[in-house]
């Protein structure tokens, strides 16, 4: 085959490939059909790699093919890792995906010095600016998530300052390299540099800002492979970087939403440090505790049980003993839902795949805004983990912290259970005054070990 | 401005805007495995990279392309994996299991 016709074969290709990544998303609306949008997803980036291995400018394939072994050996792991350990696994594929674009990048700079035009040197500099950023940031998010860095925010004074200033000198350093683009030096600075922002970035954010940050670095990842398409113009890489982009971007826009905060509030607001004053007034306040007894007679009681998981169940990894509590409540005939805040956990969507791992039917999975219709007819909302994503006092107590975040109405249910290990205050530090509420009873335990012995309190009644 | 540049422009202002439809229209369900899915078609840029490593231009580049082409098409790989197994677990009442 001439050159010619081979790179015409190569872009239909990719043309082909975009068609697919677009089929992809498409189908990925609804669970009928997602499996489809996986296929074609896999397909589309199948044909697009093996039509790059003839493209003629590819004249070493040894090394590729090892690296590609290699890529495919540690990407295998990767996608075997349990569910509990998707939320670092992701974080952790922003980072490797969004060092492949800055690599790239640099690449592209050192194999392009003298000829680099003022235009080209932008788009390289910025691209490989948010790659490396995104690429650090993302490693210290799954350091949080795997708990090998502290999840608590890391924060001093002055913090905000100083990180801007970073930001700004690896700006600076790009706009030197757009006159100069020979100071090879000071290319690596500027890495170095963003490197280093990066870090900065997401050191001082909390565990429970995860989701949306997460979602964040998603974007980012995503925009710096766009980037990367404008650099090389390569159209496939626009394409699937704009979509990765604008997914990662729609999510953090959700995030931010059911959190009732800005960007730049995750970003720059540090959650940790706003409590104090709101814990001023404490009066005496009591809270009721039930045994899992009790809690067994009051859950075979009850016609309609909402549960709400949160991230204390992924933790105890209670999702298995709380599947079998739902299968057993529904074998007596009480109608279980589970009620999904869309920050529950992690990442977006957290509390849905480990539920669908434990074999939770997902049409059981009900979103917040849908559930809260239903709360006030239910007779047990029985939280299991959650916390601040229940607390009425982000509808009602202006002083709040949270005032303002769309909350599960559990105190709108006719009786309130809450699996909690103590009566310390959640993550953010708040207090929860669903505790003192009448209606409500507090489980104090592991949600794992409860929950089980719930079960067996319900079996034993089955039986006796 | 160069030309290439431009209709870059065009393709992702497009792709964006398409971008935002088909995720917004997302079920909420499914926000994990969409994550897991758009860094899988991500991974693309591996093409990227599979041409400067195999360019041979200079041995820097060379060797970072290499490093990543293993590391995206780690992220190819590891993506549709766990996206397929995450699909995998989503069952309804309705279907009854076999």
């Amino acid at each position: 085959m001439n050159p010619a016709s081979l790179q015409q074969l190569i872009d239909f290709s990719y043309i082909a490939a975009v068609v697919g990544f677009i089929l992809a998303l498409k189908w990925l609306s609804s669970p009928v059909t997602a499996m489809r949008g996986v296929l074609i997803g896999e397909i589309a980036s199948g044909v697009a790699v093996i039509a790059t291995l003839f493209d003629p400018q590819v004249v070493h394939y040894r090394w590729i093919l090892i690296a590609l072994i290699i890529g495919a050996g540690v990407g295998v792991p990767l996608g075997m890792v349990k569910m509990t350990a998707v939320p670092q696994r992701t974080a952790l594929s922003h980072a490797f995906g969004a060092m492949s674009a800055a690599l790239i990048g640099i690449a592209e700079y050192y194999a392009g010095t003298p000829k680099l035009s003022k235009f080209g040197m932008a788009e390289i500099g910025l691209e490989v600016i948010i790659g490396s950023l995104t690429f650090t940031g993302s490693i210290i998010a799954a350091g949080k998530l795997q708990e090998i860095l502290p999840q608590r925010p890391i924060t001093y004074r002055g913090q905000n300052i100083v990180s801007l200033s970073v930001l700004s000198a690896a700006i600076v350093l790009m706009v030197i390299l757009i006159f100069h683009p020979e100071y090879a030096h000071l290319f690596a600075a500027m890495v170095v540099v963003a490197l280093i922002f990066g870090i900065m970035l997401v050191m001082p954010i909390g565990g429970a800002d995860m989701p949306t940050v997460i979602s964040l670095l998603n974007s980012y990842a995503g925009f710096s492979a766009a980037l990367l398409g404008f650099v090389l113009s390569s159209k496939v890489l626009v394409v699937a970087g704009a979509l990765d982009g604008a997914s990662g971007f729609v999510l953090s826009v959700i995030m931010c939403k059911a959190m009732n905060r800005s960007f730049s509030n995750v970003l720059f607001g540090a959650f940790g440090q706003v409590q104090t004053s709101a814990a001023g007034v404490t009066e005496e306040r009591t809270a009721r505790s039930a045994t899992a007894e009790e809690a067994a007679a009051i859950l075979a009681a009850a016609n309609k049980v909402v549960i709400v998981p949160g991230y204390g169940m992924a933790v105890a990894q209670a999702q298995h003993k709380v599947r079998e509590l739902y299968d057993v409540l529904t074998k007596r005939g009480v109608d279980v839902k589970f009620a999904i805040h869309p920050v529950a956990g992690r990442m977006p969507g957290h509390m849905n795949v480990l539920l669908a791992e434990a074999d939770v039917p997902y049409d059981r999975l009900v979103e917040m805004d849908d559930i809260n219709a239903e709360l006030p007819q239910t007779d047990v909302a029985l939280v299991i983990g959650a916390n601040d994503v229940t607390n009425p006092a982000a509808r009602s107590d202006t002083g709040s912290p949270i005032y303002g975040m769309p909350i599960i109405d559990v105190d709108k249910a006719r009786t309130v259970m809450v699996i909690k290990r103590g009566m310390s205050p959640g993550f953010a530090g708040i207090d929860n005054p669903l505790y003192y509420l009448d209606k409500t009873l507090m489980l104090f335990g592991d949600a794992k070990a409860f929950v089980g012995n719930i079960l067996r309190e319900l079996s034993g009644n089955a039986h006796g | 401005m160069p030309a290439d540049f431009i209709s870059s422009l065009f393709v992702f202002i497009l792709a964006g805007f398409l971008g935002v439809e088909l995720i917004k229209r997302v079920s909420p369900l499914l926000h994990t495995p969409l994550m897991s899915l758009t860094n899988a078609l991500d991974a693309i840029v591996v093409v990227a990279a599979i041409i400067i490593a195999g360019r041979h231009e200079t041995k820097i580049s060379t060797i970072l392309g290499l490093i990543a082409v293993a590391a995206s098409f780690s992220n190819m790989v590891g993506g549709f994996l766990i996206t397929d197994r995450m699909l995998h677990m989503f069952k309804s009442t309705k279907a009854k299991k076999p």
